[in-house]
């Protein structure tokens, strides 16, 4: 539909400058890599700052850090777990809660880069397919995922998972599992568009479903400036978490993207020319502070609005 | 609806699959060891979250992570103790560092740690059953005399050597494959495996006499201490202690026999 524009985010280059519309993304990838680096410096410098993996890490020989969704799968296959651990897991759901839970998957998930990767050239090449895959069915996955430790009595899920194998091949060693992050590209780019994160990812829909009270959220604070250019609908991941957000005044929705599948990375604030999108809390979810917004006025609720 | 139905047997499907081929993942092979105070294999596979804390915490750096593709289920700690094995640390770190208790905390001295259990799988090619002297697993075990004892034998190869054959103890054998490692041979003739490769098992209706009698501090059949044996003269049969027992014809035998021949074999015939 959109008349061929090369690039998603044109306007935005244009008007803010390309580090300002790639602020996010460039943030994002800092804290992959990161995340990655500081688990790497042991093996690699021999300087340990932190042990393990996403699954389960020890900081600086103290803080416990460890993965929900794996714990919980082996708590479900009956074991139990060291205080640490549980520690650790509460540590993280806490954060999570705070912050968003698929958070997780944009400014941690290694698997983020390649699928990231793969919407890129998808978008490059013009490749469009329909998808064959609900959005739901990551549930399903993620229902699976927690079934198959209680009927196998062992951690199925975690022998394929390609976002350990990728994390923990990166950090221990990576045998054969580029071959499923090359599938999961592949994916992703043929055949559904944001596929693994966006449709099949257990991992996702466990942090999804963590974060859908979270404190921040994005906000389309200035959605009447929006001038429908689309770009935001075409980077998104989630692309249907928007549309609530940025075009329910008139069905009296808040400028709030409340729904827990926005993964919190920013691009569509990035990529927006007229600057609609911000960082914010969800507290924030008044219809009037969409355009009380530009008055500067975030806190007090006045109590009409007009949206022309 | 009918989409919501679809999508949840394909995922049900997805999930048989993956079960199937977890089952096949998850065969252990026969010379992969688990750290100390690993669950039984079962039980460990769910416990294992494979975070890899083990592996970083072993001081000796001799664990490794099972690989996509590799033999040992992707992510879980195995060791090869013909190349590193457990070193037995005292502390036990790698017990220390996991957050799941898929190495169990209840183990807090190492020598109680049954990784395996070293077997002299070829006596054809172990030194020590050639006659010759080796002993390297014997004196590098960290259990030294209780887990590889010593036997010795005669060689009647040579007639007038002894065999110092190591036997291994499975009552105090780690299997920490300290042995196995130090082998001589090129391809090492005692070998850890998983317990469950490495014990028979004796059928559960088996009673063996003398274990049952120690247990129950007397033989479980009426001894017949009363028997009246219907032997020749100057032959008795000690029940309890040394069979037959031919008594010498004289009490007393000469103590000097003057006959040279005599005199050697003095002693022996009453034996
Ligand atoms: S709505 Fe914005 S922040 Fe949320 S996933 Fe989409 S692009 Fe990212
Ligand atoms: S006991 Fe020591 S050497 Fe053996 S696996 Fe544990 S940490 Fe490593
Ligand atoms: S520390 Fe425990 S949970 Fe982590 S990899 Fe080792 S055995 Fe598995
Ligand atoms: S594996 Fe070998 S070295 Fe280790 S305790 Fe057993 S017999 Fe001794
Ligand atoms: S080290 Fe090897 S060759 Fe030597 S006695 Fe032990 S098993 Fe036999």
């Amino acid at each position: 539909m959109m008349a061929e524009k090369s690039v998603v985010g044109a306007d935005a280059i244009t008007s803010k400058g390309w580090i300002k519309a790639h602020r996010w993304l460039i943030l994002r990838r800092i804290s992959q890599l990161s995340v990655l680096g500081l688990f790497l410096v042991g093996p690699l410098v021999g300087l340990w700052i932190v042990k393990g993996n996403l699954a389960a890490s020890v900081t600086l020989d103290t803080l416990p850090l460890t993965d929900p969704h794996v714990l919980l799968q082996s708590v479900l296959s009956g074991v139990s777990p060291e205080l640490s651990a549980v520690v650790g897991a509460i540590i993280v759901i806490a954060f999570y809660l705070l912050v968003g839970g698929r958070v997780y998957c944009s400014w941690v998930c290694p698997v983020n880069i390649v699928t990231d990767g793969a919407a890129w050239l998808r978008r490059k090449l013009g490749i469009r397919s329909a998808s064959p895959l609900a959005r739901s069915t990551r549930y399903w996955m993620l229902l699976l995922t927690l079934i198959l430790p209680l009927i196998t009595g062992s951690l199925v899920w975690e022998l394929f998972n390609p976002v350990s194998m990728l994390f923990r091949g990166i950090v221990f060693g990576i045998g054969m599992a580029w071959v499923l992050i090359v599938g999961v590209f592949l994916f992703d780019l043929f055949i559904t568009k944001n596929g693994w994160c966006g449709r099949l990812c257990p991992v996702g829909a466990f942090y999804g479903l963590l974060g859908i009270g979270s404190v921040i959220r994005v906000v389309a604070a200035r959605r009447e400036s929006c001038d429908d250019c689309m770009d935001c609908f075409v980077i998104c991941p989630e692309s249907q978490v928007i549309k609530p957000a940025l075009q329910g005044v008139d069905k009296g929705t808040g400028p709030v993207i409340l729904s827990a599948n926005c993964t919190n990375c920013g691009r569509c604030i990035d990529v927006c020319g007229k600057d609609v999108f911000q960082f914010g809390t969800r507290f924030y979810n008044t219809i009037e502070n969409a355009s009380v917004r530009q008055a500067d006025d975030c806190t007090g609720a006045a109590v009409h609005t007009d949206n022309t | 609806m009918n989409q919501t139905l679809k999508t949840a047997c394909g995922v049900g499907l997805i999930g048989m699959g993956l079960g199937f081929y977890a089952k096949q993942a998850e065969s252990l092979p026969a010379m992969a060891i688990r750290p100390p105070g690993a669950l039984p294999e079962e039980a460990f596979l769910g416990a294992c979250i494979r975070c890899g804390l083990c592996v970083r915490d072993c001081p000796y750096d001799m664990l490794s992570l099972g690989q996509l593709g590799g033999d040992v289920a992707a992510g879980t700690p195995y060791f090869y103790a013909r190349t590193d094995p457990c070193e037995m640390c005292e502390d036990i770190p790698c017990v220390a560092a996991c957050p799941t208790n898929a190495l169990d905390h209840g183990l807090t001295d190492i020598t109680d740690a049954r990784m395996g259990l070293a077997v002299l799988v070829d006596q054809e090619t172990c030194i020590a059953f050639q006659g010759l002297r080796c002993e390297v697993c014997f004196n590098v075990c960290p259990i030294r005399g209780k887990a590889i004892s010593l036997e010795y034998e005669h060689n009647t190869r040579s007639g007038k050597h002894a065999r110092f054959l190591p036997v291994v103890h499975s009552a105090a054998c780690t299997g920490c494959g300290l042995c196995e490692k130090a082998c001589i041979l090129e391809e090492a003739a005692i070998k850890v495996f998983p317990i469950h490769l490495a014990k028979g098992e004796i059928g559960g209706h088996y009673r063996l006499g003398w274990e049952e009698k120690e247990k129950a501090g007397q033989s479980l059949v009426t001894p017949d201490v009363k028997h009246q044996y219907n032997l020749p003269e100057g032959v008795r049969y000690d029940l309890q202690g040394r069979g037959l027992i031919v008594e010498p014809a004289d009490q007393q035998p000469e103590p000097f026999p003057s006959d040279p021949l005599k005199r050697l074999n003095q002693g022996l015939e009453d034996q």
